[in-house]
């Protein structure tokens, strides 16, 4: 016994000394932060492999990124502008028409989908779920199936990005709902009205600058959505689009990107600034 | 005239919020409900035009049993009864006249009044309520640029805008300093005597109660454990109604009057 | 009792009221004018007779064996699709940080100016234009996606890390500072901890747009599963089309469930 407590006295006194380093950051935590780093880079790794996109891949990529911009895309082809415009005008209409359509469909849906409105728990927890659902469905899968169901043309994509802002908007308002102050629909309550007065004189002066301002935000973002319909077939400039992109046509190309950039450009501003008065 | 008889109240917690209530309000009278903070005055002031509603008991108005009304004939019969609340309760984006004609909504239907198409008639009462309560020229300005008592006035018009046999008011002052309390009371009192309207108001402050009340009830743990006439009450009244002394904060102080 | 006249009351503001409503109205009217005169908004089929068709899509794709065996294939372009938004968002939120740094007023100082115009003018730019430059630019695949979700990611990540750094705690800062830390001490110490939070936070919350964004990219293609996707579109098999699509909900809502129970115990 006494032999062996003298061998080991070096790894006692090891163990005391390292006992007296305070840690700055719990061990604990030290670690968790290791692995949480460890599982983000590797799953980096993994992605980088089934993607080919490696960190080197990325650095070479960017000189063939510019030598593309600046030798094949520039200088725009200026005199196709008179092809661009009508397509591009009808990208506009559909993002028109599907907001107008969302935006009034969204009311009693928001409200249907607000917890402090609809008390029947299993109805709200219904509507819940399905616009969840809705909402996984990227906007041109919506497109896809509207096309075979209407066919070709703009009101297909009129449909699918109808549905597509509908779950945004409704969202985001039936939040809003779920936020306002109950005592303005309990005192209308109070003076008989019946459900509908409740809303409309307690509920909606509550959330109307947010439901506007809510619907040029989803303005904004199915203009961005409505570029690229044409690419199934569902309406709008993403046909011209896709047409000079199979014939490689990158002044014309250059020239539908210059365009489209500067119609989302003015809708942005305009639509932000309005945006900015109104809350 | 207001009857409760054996009225008791579970909320859907299982707590018992009002215990075999029996209560005779008569029409014109000014009552005012005290008792500490949970007693269950909001309770009995909400049971009677059932924003709660009484799981037992007979709660008659005028001889009719009101706890057996459908939903429609509930909604028209809560069109004569006016609620002030604490907070308000004014939608604070809308215009003061606005919120004053929310007033006329039993009386409307749902179309017109969600247009806004109210009778002429309407809205010149709507602005004669105002002007009772002293505050006609903020018709057209939106509610929240208002202060804690013009506010409270304006609940009190959108109140009289009903044209009520009966009002309401769960703790009408508790918001406002010492003078607009007063002034609020006078208003509500002065409505009393004019046009002969039942009031029923729940307070906090004892020497408010005194002061406005011609009766008082005294409520603890959801049971009545006084009634009798503002005359008849002392600070001891209030000690027995409380279960404890009088203490500063259940004054209002003494504003003298303007 | 007052000396206001109640039957002759204006509202002050109504003239104004009714030449906004007016303007606004006369606005829409030529917007929906030129929207409904322009636009052919004809249908090849009506609507309501889709009935068989979303049976095609909703209802068939689980009862075809030969759907069923191609289950695995779908889940490897899924795979890939999550990985183009995984590698895309990383790259983003990590170049973000420079940039957003740079767009801070508190940071970036006279400067922030170029960093928010940068940010800005590439929020402006549409996600699929980036994917349509950058397949010509480098070619079909997965790859081009990456390129393109991370540009867009450092465009709206740059513009929230501004967000958190300009309203971080500068005492903490300046305590830091009279203790003669230096700047990088000062970062790691004073800046880091209190944006690392809310950085992973909106960095996952990105992920989860750009898991639903990189599910379409194939579409130009920019790999993952929208190229398998808009292939059966466009052969009108919309068994495979609905169980993409199936796969795509499923795979979505399971991320979404993770992250957001990820961000909750972040912030
Ligand atoms: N919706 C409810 N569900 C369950 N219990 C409730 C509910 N509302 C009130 N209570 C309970 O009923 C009792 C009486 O509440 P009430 O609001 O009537 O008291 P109060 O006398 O008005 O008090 P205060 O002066 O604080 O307003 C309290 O114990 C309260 O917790
Ligand atoms: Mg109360």
């Amino acid at each position: 016994m006494v032999a062996r407590s003298k061998k080991t006295t070096w790894w006692v006194t090891y163990q005391m000394n390292k006992e007296k380093r305070v840690p700055i950051i719990p061990a604990k935590q030290k670690l968790m932060a290791l692995v949480i780093l460890a599982i983000v880079i590797s799953l980096y790794y993994l992605a980088s492999i089934v993607t080919n996109s490696s960190p080197a891949r990325l650095i070479n990529g960017i000189p063939h990124i510019f030598e593309f911009v600046f030798v094949d895309l520039i200088p725009p082809n200026w005199s196709y502008y008179s092809r661009v415009l009508p397509p591009l005008l009808e990208t506009w209409n559909i993002a028109l028409l599907a907001t107008s359509l969302a935006v009034i469909f969204c009311l009693p849906i928001s409200f249907l989908a607000a917890g402090n409105i609809n008390k029947k728990a299993w109805f709200y927890q219904t509507v819940r779920f399905l616009l969840n659902v809705l909402r996984t469905i990227p906007d041109m899968i919506l497109a896809v199936m509207f096309v075979a169901m209407v066919g070709i043309g703009a009101l297909a994509g009129v449909y699918a990005l109808f549905f597509f802002s509908l779950g945004i908007l409704v969202k985001l308002v039936s939040e809003t709902v779920e936020a306002i102050d109950p005592g303005p629909l309990e005192a209308i309550r109070a003076t008989g009205g019946n459900i509908f007065q409740v809303v409309w004189f307690g509920a909606l002066p509550q959330i109307l600058p947010q439901y506007v301002s809510y619907s040029l935000y989803v303005l904004e973002i199915n203009v961005r959505a409505s570029l690229v319909l044409g690419f199934v077939g569902a309406g709008g400039i993403g046909l011209i689009l896709r047409q000079q992109m199979s014939l490689f046509n990158y002044g014309n190309i250059a020239m539908i990107i210059f365009i489209t950039f500067i119609m989302v450009t003015i809708i942005d501003t305009v639509s932000t600034s309005l945006r900015k008065r109104l809350v | 005239m207001i009857q409760f008889r054996n009225v008791s109240l579970t909320y859907p917690n299982g707590h018992k919020g009002l215990k075999n209530i029996n209560l005779e309000i008569k029409d014109g009278e000014f009552v005012v409900i005290v008792g500490l903070s949970g007693a269950g005055k909001s309770t009995l002031i909400r049971s009677i035009n059932q924003m709660v509603k009484p799981t037992d008991g007979e709660l008659l108005i005028d001889g009719e049993n009101t706890l057996k009304f459908s939903d429609r004939r509930l909604r028209s019969f809560r069109r004569n009864i006016g609620m002030i609340f604490q907070n308000y309760n004014l939608v604070k984006r809308s215009s003061v006249l606005r919120n004053v004609l929310a007033g006329r909504l039993g009386h409307t239907g749902t179309l017109r009044s969600i247009f806004s198409l109210f009778s002429q008639e309407d809205v010149k009462l709507a602005l004669n309520s105002l002007d009772r309560v002293g505050i006609a020229e903020k018709a057209y300005i939106r509610a929240d640029q208002l202060s804690g008592g013009q506010q409270q006035r304006v609940s009190i018009a959108r109140a009289l805008t009903q044209k009520p046999k009966l009002i309401l008011a769960d703790e009408p002052v508790a918001s406002l300093d010492p003078p607009t309390s007063h002034a609020v009371m006078k208003d509500l009192k002065r409505i009393n005597k004019e046009d002969n309207i039942t009031m029923v108001v729940n307070l906090h402050a004892i020497d408010l109660s005194m002061q406005y009340a011609d009766r008082i009830i005294g409520l603890r743990n959801g049971e009545v454990v006084f009634d009798g006439p503002a005359s008849s009450v002392s600070e001891q009244t209030f000690e027995d109604i409380y279960g404890r002394p009088i203490k500063e904060d259940d004054l209002v102080g003494d504003v003298s009057n303007e | 009792m007052s000396q206001l006249d109640i039957n002759n009351m204006k509202n002050p503001k109504r003239a104004k009221y009714w030449w906004t409503f007016a303007a606004v109205t006369a606005f829409m009217a030529i917007l929906y004018y030129i929207a409904f005169t322009e636009t052919r908004l004809g249908a090849q089929r009506s609507i309501w007779e889709s009935g068989p068709l979303l049976q095609r899509f909703f209802w068939d794709p689980f009862f075809m064996p030969e759907i069923h065996a191609k289950i695995p294939d779908y889940f490897g372009y899924m795979i890939e699709t999550v990985a183009i938004a995984y590698a895309g968002t990383l790259m983003g939120a990590i170049l973000a940080i420079p940039v957003g740094f740079l767009a801070a007023q508190n940071v970036g100082g006279h400067f922030s100016f170029i960093g928010k115009g940068v940010l800005n003018a590439v929020r402006a730019f549409p996600e699929i234009l980036f994917a349509i430059i950058f397949v010509a630019a480098v070619g079909m695949g997965p790859f081009a996606g990456v390129l393109a979700i991370s540009i867009n990611s450092i465009g709206m990540l740059g513009k929230l890390y501004a967000e958190v750094i300009e309203s971080i705690d500068m005492e903490i800062i300046s305590t830091l500072k009279a203790t003669g830390a230096s700047k990088l001490q000062v970062l790691v110490y004073g800046v880091i901890p209190q944006v690392l939070p809310e950085f992973s936070s909106y960095a996952l919350y990105r992920y989860e747009i750009d898991v639903r964004s990189s599910s379409v990219l194939g579409i130009v293609g920019a790999g993952g599963i929208g190229a398998p996707l808009i292939l059966a579109a466009n052969n009108r098999s919309f068994e495979e089309v609905g169980m993409m699509l199936f796969i795509i909900v499923l795979t979505v809502t399971v991320i979404d469930l993770i992250s957001t129970n990820i961000r909750k115990r972040l912030v």
